[in-house]
């Protein structure tokens, strides 16, 4: 019994890295590393300030995980630095729940493994609930808050920003690459490739171009290895979980799936991405798209871990406000894409 | 001389640790390396992005992975 469940899990992996699946991760990681090596966090930590304009500030904060956040070990420091020293509790929950699910990589991988359709509904849902989340919370709780802390971002004086243009092609070039790959079209790819030789040539030190390939294969390092546990799990969830269990419980798109959906995935820990793989393997299994997309909104979202340490930096109040938001939000947006949408 | 390095405890956060280390090694001087990890005292020195790197006090950088050659410089002109 064990070993033909072990063996689904092993041949999950082996047809993933067959069937070029992660090939589409290759470019975004790449592209990933060039976000965090080249693009200057402090023009965006600028619009967390206590001073900075409100609206901008949810604006900002809701879109910024694409650009800042790739795993919870970024977004809990930044949460509790917009939180208790920048622009206060509503554009730090607002960055809390759309963080992790905009995340370039997440989006990404979440529209190639499950569809164009979800991957989109997952970044539209969370940037557009974020919002609304952080209103809440602002409302409900800002006026009770009396002191700020002194803001002070601390300035990385060394790192020099390029020239816009040249950025900016840098940046064009890479996701072509992406979609073009992902396209199939490799003479259009070899040609964007030798582009990029030429851009990198012209404008880029060399001390640059390494420090973009030292970022690059750290997140590698990061999130890879998960990826494949994940990955492995969810051959062995497919192969114990009756598919019954699955259409009863979460199958559909009525109220009770999504809410199941939503709750469980709000106490699952989901390392960087894991989600994906696991929630395709659910999706197989007769899960509805709604309560899938509940799923990959609560999930990243929160976990029992992350739950603590919210509930540390919030207090318990205040956190079980937020939880209970994310839980009924998520839901919601299941159910609104399930009926109408998908 | 005191070093703090600024981080929940990720895979970057002790990357940037060994690296300090490193750098004070190499430099042969004497300085104590503390790890902060409360995410709350994170916090109180203005670091939004992690892994950070202060030393006496002062933030070096933050959000990034420091090279060893970068914190000596550092160490030596905080002297």
């Amino acid at each position: 019994m064990w070993i033909s469940i072990l063996f689904s899990g092993v041949q999950a992996l082996l047809e993933y890295l067959s069937a070029h699946v992660l090939a589409c991760l290759v470019p975004a990681f790449f592209i990933a590393g060039a976000i965090s090596s080249m693009i200057r966090k402090e023009v965006i930590l600028k619009y967390f300030g206590p001073g900075a304009n409100k609206g901008l500030s949810y604006a900002v904060a809701s879109v910024a995980g694409t650009v800042l956040a790739v795993c919870s070990c970024t977004i809990l420091p930044l949460f509790s630095g917009i939180y208790t020293m920048g622009a206060g509790i509503g554009p730090a929950t607002t960055f809390l729940y759309s963080g992790p699910a905009i995340n370039l990589l997440a989006i990404i991988y979440s529209a190639r493994l499950l569809g164009g359709d979800l991957g989109l509904a997952r970044a539209a849902g969370a940037v557009s609930f974020s919002i609304i989340i952080g209103l809440i919370m602002s409302a409900v709780f800002e006026k009770k808050r009396k002191e700020k802390a002194e803001f002070a971002p601390a300035a990385n004086p060394e790192k020099p920003q390029k020239s816009g243009l040249a950025t900016l092609l840098f940046f064009a070039d890479l996701v072509a690459i992406l979609f073009m790959g992902a396209w199939g079209k490799w003479w259009t790819v070899s040609f964007l490739l030798a582009m990029l030789l030429i851009l990198l040539k012209l404008w880029f030190t060399k001390e640059e171009v390494l420090s973009w390939l030292r970022s690059t294969w750290q997140f590698v390092l990061l999130i890879l290895p998960w990826l494949l546990v994940g990955v492995f799990a969810a051959g062995i969830i497919k192969a114990i979980l009756p598919p019954e269990v699955i259409q009863t419980w979460v199958g559909g798109n009525a109220l009770r799936p999504n809410f199941i959906a939503s709750v469980v995935g709000a106490l699952m820990y989901f390392a960087t991405l894991t989600e994906v793989p696991i929630l395709k393997a659910f999706l197989d299994l007769g899960m509805g798209k709604g309560p899938a997309l509940a799923l990959l909104l609560a999930g990243p979202a929160l976990s029992l871990p992350n739950m603590l340490v919210i509930r540390s930096i919030m207090g318990t109040k205040k956190a079980l406000v937020y939880i209970g938001l994310v839980v009924v939000m998520s839901t919601l947006i299941g159910m609104i894409f399930g009926n109408f949408v998908f | 001389m005191k070093v703090q390095i600024l981080g929940i405890g990720c895979p970057k956060c002790r990357k940037l640790e060994a690296n300090a280390r490193k750098a004070i090694d190499e430099l042969g001087i004497d300085a104590e390396v503390e790890k902060v990890q409360d995410i709350k005292k994170i916090s109180t020195f203005g670091v939004m992005m992690t892994p950070a790197l202060t030393i006496d006090g002062k933030v070096k950088c933050s959000g990034e992975i420091a090279s060893p050659e970068k914190i000596k410089k550092w160490l030596q002109e905080a002297g």
